[in-house]
């Protein structure tokens, strides 16, 4: 038997580090306005969460929260890659999926402080973000669920001929978990239009993936056994990730069945609210914020002929976005405590009994 | 008018759904090319194509989570959990994502799909196949649950389980499969929360469900010979339950039993005692008693089965003992 923790102390086991050159995808035929596009959408996703940060230390948001700050150019990559009626599937860290396909901040916010503006009412938290109406179809928070459900999703679209297709974000620790192996098999037998995509930051929960993963890389290495290719990505750039994202969904589209990507990140932050991430080594915490998505692409931006001024200009107009959304979400009502007996069933009621 | 068996009827609803709308798909463990491996669904390929009655691996995980995917996106998939007991390795994707998913999103997804399984003892398939689980699902907020107990109601109550906007339960009694009655000929389309009077009586009124309520007929019989007039009441629906055909006949008889074969703790007669004791007690002219199966897992052997789950002689000493008491 083998005993990871008896091979190095807790926090003490051997850093991965970043990829040293953020200027490789420089050249990649991604257009200008797709460009700035990411680099919007990338500072929505890290200013709305920075303020949802914010906001729990003031005790404004209650419960727990998982952050994808330092994680978001896989959310804006697949994001820019979809129609706007393919479907998406996040999990409990799903803040970012959800601004990716377009809803708009205030509801979200909202949603995390269990106002009645909320995205749900606040009857689902930070943890189910869902909007139909964006093809954000939920927000899963029991570990590999929601890659069977995707399945699902995926087969309606086939069986009705929509040409929809369905992208399913999860985390390394999911490649672990019962569901995702029935899930990429369903998925492979049945050729279903879905891409499925490891967001692989090194750490399941507290533990790093390699100490608890058969294989090196927890999604790509099981990819053989449904019949796909391995395919894994430098999650922190949104350009490889866009047209990484942009084969797979068209690939997909055409009937050429599922793929599993997994796109490698690093949070900056701890799991939840409650972690503070201590169990990493400090070079490669700091090696990896130095890899920022939002500094590579900012960088890339520059030498592509982009002003900081321009990029300044992009960074207030979210800033200002961020902030009105947060006073709506703030002077949003508490939600009436009716609404706490309705929508179990399809006729908006919880009765059980005549 | 013909006589069909209950696995027949399992078929017949299903295929007079699926005639009737494009969006009801079927899948499940051998339910396509084997017609089930209870034959339940024989003869579904055949008429509907692989299309839409399809194989699926044994992954009851992705079986569920594909048919909710599905639901949420316009389909209304039934799909098969080849036993109740199978329940165990795929809840996740019942009680918290099938179940939860309307109300967490306020109403913005609806998930209209029906799973069926086979529930139930009798056939001495021992523990980890004869389990009644109907109670495990009516804990979770969010699932609707039937168990009906005749050819007819299987072929209704699959009608109206398919047609239900929301999530259904829909338990076949495995110990009823070979069961064989007459069946209206054309449409059948039953209510959700409808209990019906199996047998009219005066003196004592037995809630049965699935299996127990031709045991519970029995015992009505045996009854009678003796001079006791007792009301049968075929429960079918436990959620949404229909409380007031319940609460009625304890007015008109003052007496409540309830047959379960669940194991004792928590069954579904526990919640309609607590009702009855709530709403129904100055009715009551004795207290309710229920006859369930002990709090053990089921045994293989014939005669120890049949020994634990409530028979129609338990029944009838049963409510015998508390009348003349």
């Amino acid at each position: 038997m083998r005993y990871p923790l008896s091979e190095h102390d807790y926090g003490a086991h051997p850093a991965v580090l970043p990829p040293d050159d953020p200027t490789r995808h420089d050249g990649d035929a991604v257009p200008l306005p797709v460009r700035l596009d990411l680099y919007r959408k990338m500072q929505e996703m890290r200013l709305f969460e920075k303020r949802a940060y914010d906001l729990f230390m003031r005790q404004l948001v209650k419960g727990t929260s998982h952050l994808s700050l330092g994680m978001e150019a896989i959310a804006a990559g697949f994001g820019a890659a979809l129609r706007a009626d393919d479907l998406t599937f996040a999990t409990y860290r799903g803040h970012a999926h959800t601004l990716a396909r377009g809803v708009p901040m205030t509801p979200v916010l909202a949603e995390l402080l269990g106002r009645s503006n909320g995205l749900m009412g606040g009857k689902g938290g930070s943890m189910h973000l869902t909007s139909v109406e964006h093809g954000v179809l939920g927000s899963y928070a029991i570990i590999g669920a929601h890659l069977t459900i995707a399945n699902g999703a995926a087969w309606s679209a086939q069986y009705r001929g929509s040409g929809q297709v369905t992208v399913c974000f999860f985390g390394d620790g999911t490649t672990n978990i019962g569901a995702f192996h029935e899930a990429l098999n369903y998925a492979a037998v049945f050729q279903l239009p879905v891409v499925f995509v490891c967001e692989n930051n090194l750490y399941m929960e507290y533990t790093p993936i390699a100490d608890i993963t058969a294989v090196p890389r927890p999604a790509a290495d099981r990819s053989s056994a449904y019949g796909l290719d391995p395919v894994a990505i430098d999650g922190n750039d949104a350009d490889e990730v866009y047209l990484t994202a942009t084969t797979a969904v068209q690939r997909a589209r055409a009937g050429g069945g599922p793929s599993l990507i997994e796109a490698v990140t690093y949070r900056h932050g701890g799991h939840s609210r409650a972690d503070p991430g201590k169990y990493r080594p400090a070079d490669e915490v700091e090696a990896w914020k130095r890899y920022d998505p939002i500094t590579v692409y900012r960088g890339r931006l520059q030498r592509l002929g982009i002003d900081q001024a321009s990029m300044d200009r992009i960074d207030k107009e979210v800033a200002a976005e961020v902030d009105r959304a947060t006073e709506e979400a703030i002077a949003g009502d508490l939600p009436s405590p009716a609404t706490a007996l309705t929508e179990l069933w399809a006729d908006g009621g919880s009765s059980w009994h005549n | 008018m013909a006589q069909l068996t209950y696995r027949n009827a399992v078929a017949r609803g299903i295929a007079q759904e699926m005639r009737r709308d494009e969006r009801v798909v079927l899948i499940g463990e051998d339910v396509a090319g084997a017609g089930g491996v209870f034959k339940t669904t024989e003869g579904l390929l055949d008429e509907f194509g692989p299309r839409r009655v399809v194989d699926t691996p044994i992954s009851e995980q992705a079986i569920l989570g594909a048919a909710m995917g599905a639901a949420m996106t316009g389909l209304r998939p039934v799909a098969e959990i080849m036993f109740a007991d199978f329940f165990a390795v795929c809840w996740d994707i019942v009680a918290n994502q099938i179940a939860k998913t309307r109300y967490m999103t306020n109403g913005q997804v609806t998930v209209p799909l029906v799973i069926k399984s086979g529930n139930g003892g009798s056939l001495r398939f021992g523990a980890q196949h004869s389990q009644s689980v109907e109670n495990w699902a009516m804990a979770v907020p969010g699932l609707k649950v039937v168990t009906p107990a005749t050819p007819r109601d299987v072929v209704g109550l699959m009608a109206a389980a398919v047609r239900s906007d929301d999530p259904v339960l829909f338990f076949e009694h495995k110990g009823l499969y070979a069961m064989k009655s007459e069946v209206p000929d054309g449409e059948i389309v039953d209510e959700l929360g409808k209990a019906v009077i199996r047998r009219a009586g005066t003196d004592a009124t037995i809630l049965s469900l699935g299996l127990t309520v031709g045991r519970a007929l029995d015992a009505a019989a045996q009854l009678a010979s003796s001079g006791i007039e007792a009301e049968v009441i075929d429960v079918r629906s436990l959620v949404p339950l229909d409380i007031r055909t319940i609460l009625a006949s304890l007015n008109k008889t003052g007496r409540l039993f309830t047959v379960e074969e669940n194991p004792r703790l928590l069954g579904w007669g526990a919640e309609i005692a607590s009702i009855v004791a709530d709403e129904g007690f100055w009715d009551l002219d004795g207290p309710v008693q229920r006859i369930t199966t002990p709090y053990i897992p089921l045994p293989a052997a014939d005669s120890l089965e049949d020994l634990v789950i409530p028979s129609a002689d338990l029944v009838a000493a049963t409510v015998t003992k508390a009348l003349r008491s």
